[in-house]
């Protein structure tokens, strides 16, 4: 535990902005806790990761950690992400976005920064929920969800994230809870490895504003429903078509190991100049 | 034969097409856009022209909001980026534009007007967005914004544009109208001697020394791109002197009042203007963009007539050159503004004149630009 804690704290800045902005029970530390581990593990250079963050409680995380970090508009992270991937390829970029940030305000950015297949990691912290604007329901609010703005109960269907990504042509997508710490890291740990636009679909609990108003009585009760109601991908498969749509599906869905847009883009424009100086 | 060696210095070309050529001179390397009329050319130039820059990236964004980030994303990763669009791109992009501001980011956009509010007149030429570019997006900013009256100019003022977006770690705003912009004439491309580059401040003391919005004499921090050693904060949120988020009065008031200084002190290097017969002028006329080369004209055909007409150029609009102004207003009896909108110049005039002179306002949005007759009847009458 020692190391642990020892190692969170090689990579968090210490001279500015603790306490932090979490509530008692919030997943997101744990995935911060998670990205932490997985960059140890693959050994890259602080200097040469950038963190880039919408806005919302997930943002608040590019404060936090000790990277090269970039806290953009709402759901815009992934533009400005582009930017920086296409500018310096060798950076290893990685975007921090909420659910609302990235499904529906950013949600234009997300299907063609997967269409691109753009080489960043995109972690969607998905709480279903606005959390840091009090509250309200977001694209991923399960339908029947009592919110500030549908405080009788959400009419409108959710997104799916995963099918998101995957039908917009991302090369990589997965889907974790902070539940499933482990098996986090390991998804996070794989798609930093991939090439290509990959996105991790974190399910995360904020008890404060989406459990205690969705029959959640302590945060408790939010991490035991990610554990009776995931099932990773394998057995996913084997329930009968009754059973599915009881679970949510955890793992990797799509790992097609396709070169980004910024490789690509220099393999043209080293030919292009090969062609011009012949 | 020493002809064949000589570059070749002369072009025929767009408005537009000047543009990619003046960014190319002063080292723009990265271009990120969305089609839209009048300004598509410069991304049609640049996207075949970038990739044989080096390290030149050209990408054409989903819309013009992602378009503002990714240049936004490779100006922090050290490169010289640029945008172009038109009226409602334009209005896409304020809200990274206010970003860019905030957090002190280099970088070029330029605005070719057409007619508006909304879709407007895509093909025909306007001024309407002036004050868009000086006060579009929320919040008190200060920015540069210039603009262009011919096609040798839309080169220059882009190389000014990207020159004053580095020294002063600005966003820098071209307006330009569908007439500069798709007016095809005879430039000279000047060589790299003949005009100054900029480059931006990066920092020289060790990394744990560097304070990424550090408050100085000069007002403009130090911007290292990412990647190189200076882990540092970038933030929309109002920050301290070490980028991380602050509310408190004195650390926000500091961040304000220096973004506000370092572009006031420098107003004697931004202000940039013409003038054409100004010096024993009686009546002045203020113009900018195409309804310049009008007024030159009206101008001329005035002195032929015995009256004396002089020209003043705008070729700064923010921050307004005031004291060029003011100087004229002293001077002449009546300065007469011409401009293709309801007077979004005038009123920076009318308030910068003070009483000093009689201000004439010549008004036109119907989409066609202002004759030199037009102009001339005015200063006859003046």
């Amino acid at each position: 535990m020692a190391q642990v804690t020892q190692l969170i704290h090689d990579y968090l800045r210490h001279n500015k902005k603790f306490p932090h902005v979490y509530c008692a029970g919030c997943g997101h530390g744990i995935v911060l806790g998670s990205l932490i581990r997985s960059v140890h593990r693959l050994g890259y250079a602080k200097d040469d990761v950038v963190l880039v963050a919408g806005i919302g409680c997930s943002g608040r995380m590019a404060v936090y950690v000790d990277f090269n970090t970039v806290h953009t508009t709402h759901g815009r992270a992934l533009t400005f992400a582009t930017g920086i991937k296409m500018a310096n390829p060798a950076l290893k970029v990685i975007v921090v976005m909420g659910d609302g940030d990235a499904m529906s305000i950013g949600g234009n950015h997300l299907i063609h920064a997967a269409r691109r297949n753009i080489g960043l990691t995109a972690l969607v912290l998905n709480n279903n929920i606005y959390g840091m604007t009090g509250g309200q329901a977001s694209p991923t609010s399960p339908e029947g969800t009592v919110s500030a703005t549908s405080p009788f109960g959400q009419l409108e269907r959710s997104f799916d994230i995963v099918d998101m990504a995957m039908a917009s042509g991302a090369s990589y997508v997965a889907r974790g809870t902070v539940l499933h710490a482990n098996m986090l890291d390991g998804l996070i740990s794989d798609a930093l490895e991939k090439p290509g636009f990959n996105l991790v679909e974190i399910l995360t609990p904020c008890h404060t504003q989406y459990g205690r108003k969705n029959k959640f009585k302590t945060v408790v009760d939010m991490y035991q429903w990610y554990k009776k109601n995931t099932v990773k991908l394998d057995r996913y498969a084997q329930l009968t078509p009754e059973e599915k749509p009881k679970f949510t599906p955890i793992g990797v869905f799509r790992d097609e190991m396709r070169q980004g847009l910024e490789v690509r883009y220099e393999e043209l424009r080293n030919k292009l100049q090969e062609q011009r100086n012949a | 034969m020493a002809t064949k060696k000589r570059k070749k210095t002369e072009i025929f070309a767009l408005g537009n097409e000047a543009v990619v050529e003046g960014a190319l001179l002063a080292g723009c390397n990265f271009y990120a856009g969305y089609p839209i009329t009048p300004s598509t050319e410069i991304a049609e130039v640049m996207s075949a022209r970038l990739p044989l820059v080096k390290d030149g990236v050209f990408i054409q964004m989903e819309d013009e909001i992602a378009s503002m980030g990714a240049i936004i994303g490779a100006s922090l990763a050290g490169r010289k980026s640029m945008t172009a669009t038109s009226g409602p791109g334009f209005s896409l992009m304020q809200e990274n534009l206010g970003y860019a501001c905030m957090t002190e980011v280099p970088l070029v956009v330029v605005n070719v007007m057409r007619g508006g509010p909304s879709t407007g007149l895509p093909t025909s030429p306007a001024q309407g967005d002036v004050q868009q570019a000086r006060w579009g997006c929320h919040g008190d900013h200060p920015i540069i914004v210039l603009s262009a009256s011919d096609v040798q100019e839309c080169l220059e003022m882009t190389v000014v544009a990207f020159n004053f977006a580095e020294k002063y770690r600005t966003p820098v705003i071209l307006l330009l109208d569908e007439i500069t912009a798709h007016t095809r004439e005879k430039i000279s491309i000047p060589g790299p001697e003949d005009f100054e580059i900029l480059a931006r401040v990066t920092p020289a003391m060790p990394p744990e020394w560097y304070v990424s919005y550090e408050e100085t004499m000069r007002g403009v921090p130090a911007l290292p791109p990412l990647g190189s050693g200076y882990r540092f904060h970038v933030t929309g949120l109002t920050h301290d002197q070490n980028g991380f988020p602050t509310s408190k009065p004195d650390e926000v008031k500091a961040l304000m009042h220096r973004q506000f200084r370092k572009i006031d002190q420098f107003f004697y290097d931004i202000q940039l203007f013409d003038e054409v017969n100004c010096e024993d002028a009686e009546v002045v006329v203020l113009a900018y963009g195409c309804v310049a080369r009008s007024a030159e004209l009206a101008v001329h055909m005035a002195r032929e007539r015995g009256v004396k007409a002089g020209l003043l150029k705008l070729k700064t609009l923010f921050p307004f050159p005031k004291t060029a102004v003011q100087a004229l207003a002293r001077q002449c009896k009546a300065l007469i503004v011409p401009e293709m909108n309801m007077g979004q110049i005038s009123r920076e005039v009318k308030r910068v004149n003070n009483g000093l002179t009689h201000v004439i306002t010549n008004n036109r949005v119907d989409g066609q630009i202002i004759t030199p007759s037009e102009i001339f009847k005015n200063i006859m009458q003046a």
